[in-house]
């Protein structure tokens, strides 16, 4: 323990300055390990959207595994939507209100415990997401900033000494090999720790083990660090478990706390309520069929042909594709007209005594005149399931593995889509993350316009909401002519 | 078996070393027992409060075996009104199994179920390598051997921070002692280096040994290169194209070249390189890969890597063989012999052959407690292998007694 404190000694002389600054700060680190919880009061409404906004990074994270995204590419990803949603600014940083970000990730934190607490498997991706973010923001943050967050807390790790690093010189050497341009191993420094606090080094045998102990070369330090995070975690969430029976009384937490555990399941959406404003020009009846072709996500391609079809759509399937549509930008009058002609079988007054009002309704004209969102992802892929003559829901979820692959075929293979990119959809849908398998088809049928494998329906981003997949089809197109036009 | 159960079966010795102290514990009270009854019926999650609990439910049921699984956060007899979130598994021996038939690919003498002394070999030098690793490396010292009754060994680790493991742990461990991994269709099983040629120091270690046994068991014994099947899964391991093909052709025309000699033949070819080049240093370790490969312990890996996996507790009766999985001092390995563990057959005759004692009845229904046969086995050929046990628990309860005397709150946790 002795050169601990030597440690802290030495590394103090380039942090203390900055420490000295920024002591007025609650939250002296950006890092944090979430030891104590929050203080002070919470509103509903801070305990709402800090929980959300979190859980949009942590979903992205998730969504990353499900495709495999090696960890400088996840970095890049969860980065980007950090900054969107949970940016934290490094100590050293001007015009910041540092307390409150911090503040912020920490009541998330919080709240997500309780959230994803509840079962086995929740626990275990929650905190697989987390130390994921904790490893990205550790490889992020300021050198001396991470020195001086590593010092105010004891790891309990052990210097070896000279004279034993002497002794197992060809040993260390052999386990953890350095390129032979780096440090030689008698000048880098290893830490002793109890073999059970780094098990992925030993798992891969990336280090020395000796009676119990892992002599852990400094650069593998981080290895630690992420292990007791995760370690912790683990621990507390297990406690939380066990408490939260008491917690389920709090009728208005409790509703809150079961559709943020959803949200592994299919990303967290923004609303989508109204048109985007910057999409511009309106959209007419006649032009809808033309956009099913080149812009809508599966679930709303497979609604338009079914209505095409049969000339008709079940109650939840109307619901769907109905509010979709106002979003994209579908007037009130153009919807009459839309679904007046596609149900072409219908007697005009049968139409407007059954159909109109509940159009006009869901416009917000008529009854409690609620400006109703359309569904995301979340909502598609969990509530309302489908029954066995429905065509709403989400294709990737609910449709038989071969159904999917011939309509994915029928309706994608025109934007680029082939049996050779199937596998691959189909392992995913498999693993259950239908979002990342929509997503990946967005990526293959877009290709064209310059969309890669990986980049999602923009930096990366999986797709949560049927209108967002839209949003951002008309916009590739519009950029892709706009660049003809200029070409021209 | 009622016989053997009730007379001969060590449940005292067996609690005490599962429960680590004389008085019940958590240990054993929320330890899970498996019984396979007759007729392939299987009854999870029993759960006892003492040993003659335990005692007379096994006479009661006359179990083919029992398991013994992890001690869970409350009585396994309670799961079914527990929440599942308090009913997770906690604590565990870390255990290990190896088993004969993964070594069918490479010996000669036997296959299958069979086995003999020759390769019992193979079980003696896993335990060997095994034994030293887990001691040196990991630091445990309560390791507890038990024959399996047929063609493998268990092993059975009981220190504090081993029955901590969590399953994460476990699997890191696991990989740490892996070396031959890969199915049927894979040649090459072993691939331990990184970047860098050498071997990491813990399998390095566990060579020189290995080459001892390579050559009194592979190239003398089981003459393993000999057929030409033997001698076409060595010419797969050697990464020189052109080296392999001069063997194979050299082979191929000399039939009755000994494994000695070929062994003898591919070393030659090795040394033809000079020192240093990239080529010699490519074959050295390939001809260290090859030894381990046909030397190192092969584990069952998914045994060890779960805290609820059950394991058959000592002293059950092999169904097929009769005989008791008795434990075996890994210092002894060399000179255990399958063959000669007693079966239960010729227990109950050696019990029989002696005079019964007075009080000793014939109806003892074990009410009174599991010493009531106490000193039957004592007077059998069980009696070294209950010694043995009683041994192992002793120094276990010795360091449980030390360490509590250290922090008197270290039941706390448990
Ligand atoms: S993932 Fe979302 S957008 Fe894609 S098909 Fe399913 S519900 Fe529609
Ligand atoms: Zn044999």
């Amino acid at each position: 323990m002795q050169s601990a404190v030597d440690r802290k000694v030495a590394s103090s002389k380039q942090s203390t300055s900055q420490v000295e600054r920024h002591s007025t700060l609650k939250y002296p680190h950006r890092l944090n390990f979430y030891d104590i919880s929050p203080q002070g009061d919470i509103t509903i409404e801070e305990f709402e959207t800090c929980a959300l906004d979190r859980l949009r990074v942590l979903a992205e994270i998730e969504s990353s595994f499900a495709r495999n995204r090696p960890y400088e590419e996840l970095k890049e990803v969860t980065e980007k939507q950090c900054s969107k949603y949970l940016p934290l600014a490094s100590t050293g940083a001007h015009m910041v209100d540092r307390d409150a970000e911090r503040r912020k990730d920490h009541v998330g934190h919080f709240v997500l415990r309780l959230a994803f607490c509840r079962s086995e498997e929740l626990r275990r991706r929650f905190v697989k997401a987390e130390t994921t973010l904790f490893r990205v923001r550790y490889d992020s943050d300021v050198h001396s900033e991470r020195e001086a967050f590593l010092n105010s807390r004891d790891f309990d790790w052990i210097p070896v000494s000279d004279e034993e690093r002497k002794q197992y010189e060809t040993e260390l050497a052999a386990a953890s090999p350095t390129s032979s341009k780096e440090t030689s191993t008698r000048a880098e420094r290893y830490y002793k720790v109890k073999w059970t606090r780094v098990p992925d080094l030993v798992e891969k045998r990336r280090v020395f083990l000796k009676g119990g102990y892992a002599y852990v070369p400094s650069r593998e330090q981080s290895s630690i660090v992420f292990q007791e995070f995760q370690t912790n975690l683990t621990k507390a969430l297990d406690m939380t478990a066990k408490a939260l029976p008491r917690l389920d009384e709090d009728t208005r937490i409790v509703p809150i706390l079961n559709n943020l555990s959803q949200g592994f399941l299919a990303g967290v959406s923004s609303e989508w309520s109204t048109a985007e404003a910057g999409s511009g020009d309106q959209i007419t009846a006649g032009m809808v069929d033309d956009l099913a072709r080149k812009h809508f996500p599966m679930c709303m391609r497979n609604l338009h042909d079914t209505l095409c079809r049969d000339r008709h759509l079940k109650h939840f399937g109307r619901l769907q594709y109905g509010l979709f549509l106002k979003v994209l930008g579908l007037s009130i009058d153009e919807a009459i007209a839309f679904w007046r002609k596609s149900f072409s079988n219908i007697q005009d007054d049968k139409f407007n005594k059954e159909y109109r009002y509940n159009i006009r309704h869901s416009y917000g004209l008529e009854g409690k005149r609620a400006n109703y969102p359309a569904k995301s992802c979340q909502q598609i892929l969990i509530s309302d399931q489908p029954g066995s003559a429905d065509s709403h829901g989400c294709p990737y979820r609910h449709f038989s593995g071969d159904n999917l692959q011939t309509a994915l075929l029928s309706m994608y293979s025109g934007q680029g889509l082939s049996v050779a990119d199937l596998p691959e959809i189909m392992a995913t849908v498999k693993a259950g993350h239908y979002h990342v398998a929509c997503t990946r088809v967005f990526e293959i049928t877009h290709a064209r316009q310059g969309v890669k494998k990986g980049e999602g329906v923009g930096g990366g981003e999986s797709v949560t909401h049927p209108n967002q997949y839209a949003a951002k089809s008309r916009e590739l197109e519009k950029e892709k002519d706009d660049v003809d036009v200029v070409m021209d | 078996m009622l016989a053997f159960y009730k007379r001969l079966y060590p449940f005292k010795s067996i609690f005490n070393w599962l429960n680590h102290e004389h008085v019940p514990t958590k240990l054993f009270t929320n330890r899970e027992f498996a019984f396979t009854l007759q007729g392939d019926v299987y009854l999870r999650y029993n759960s006892f409060e003492r040993a003659d609990e335990l005692k007379k439910q096994v006479c009661a049921l006359n179990p083919t075996r029992f398991e013994i699984g992890p001690v869970y956060s409350a009585r396994p007899r309670d799961k079914k009104t527990v929440r599942p979130a308090n009913f997770t598994a906690q604590l565990r021996e870390l255990v290990f199994d190896i088993d004969m038939t993964d070594y069918d690919a490479i010996r000669t003498c036997c296959a299958g179920a069979d086995i003999c002394r020759r390769c019992w070999a193979f079980i003696a030098a896993a335990v060997r390598v095994l034994d030293h690793a887990i001691r040196d490396n990991f630091g445990y010292k309560h390791l507890l051997w038990v024959y399996s009754g047929r063609r493998g060994i268990h092993l059975w680790i009981s220190d504090r921070e081993a029955m901590e493991l969590t399953d994460e742990q476990r699997r890191a461990l696991v990989g740490w002692l892996m070396v031959i991994q890969g199915g049927k269709e894979m040649h090459k099983k072993v691939n331990v280096r990184q970047g860098s040629r050498t071997l990491p120091p813990s399998i390095k270690s566990a060579l020189d040994p290995l080459a001892t046994v390579f050559g009194d068991l592979i190239l003398e014994d089981q003459n393993c290169f000999e057929s030409e099947e033997g001698w076409k899964a060595l010419i797969q391991l050697i990464p020189d194209k052109a080296v392999a093909e001069s063997l194979a052709a050299k082979w191929g025309t000399e039939p009755m070249r000994s494994s000695e000699d070929k062994w003898d033949d591919l070393k030659k070819e090795v040394r033809k390189f000079d020192k240093g080049t990239a080529k010699r240093n490519a074959l050295q370790a390939a001809v260290e890969d090859i030894i381990l490969q046909y030397t190192y312990p092969r584990l069952d890996a998914e045994v060890s890597k779960h805290r609820n996996h059950l394991l058959k507790a000592p002293f059950c009766v092999h169904p097929k063989t009769g005989r008791v999985c008795v434990p075996v001092d890994p210092a002894a390995i060399d000179s255990f012999r399958p063959e000669r563990v007693p079966t239960v057959s010729l227990l109950l005759r050696e019990l029989d052959e002696i005079a019964v004692a007075p009080g000793a009845g014939e109806d003892a229904g074990g009410e009174e407690g599991t010493g009531e046969h106490h000193s039957d086995w004592e007077r059998t050929s069980l009696k070294p292998y209950v010694a043995l046990l009683d041994r192992h628990v002793a120094a276990l309860m010795q360091e449980v007694r030390q360490a509590k005397r250290a922090a008197p709150t270290y039941d706390a946790s448990w």
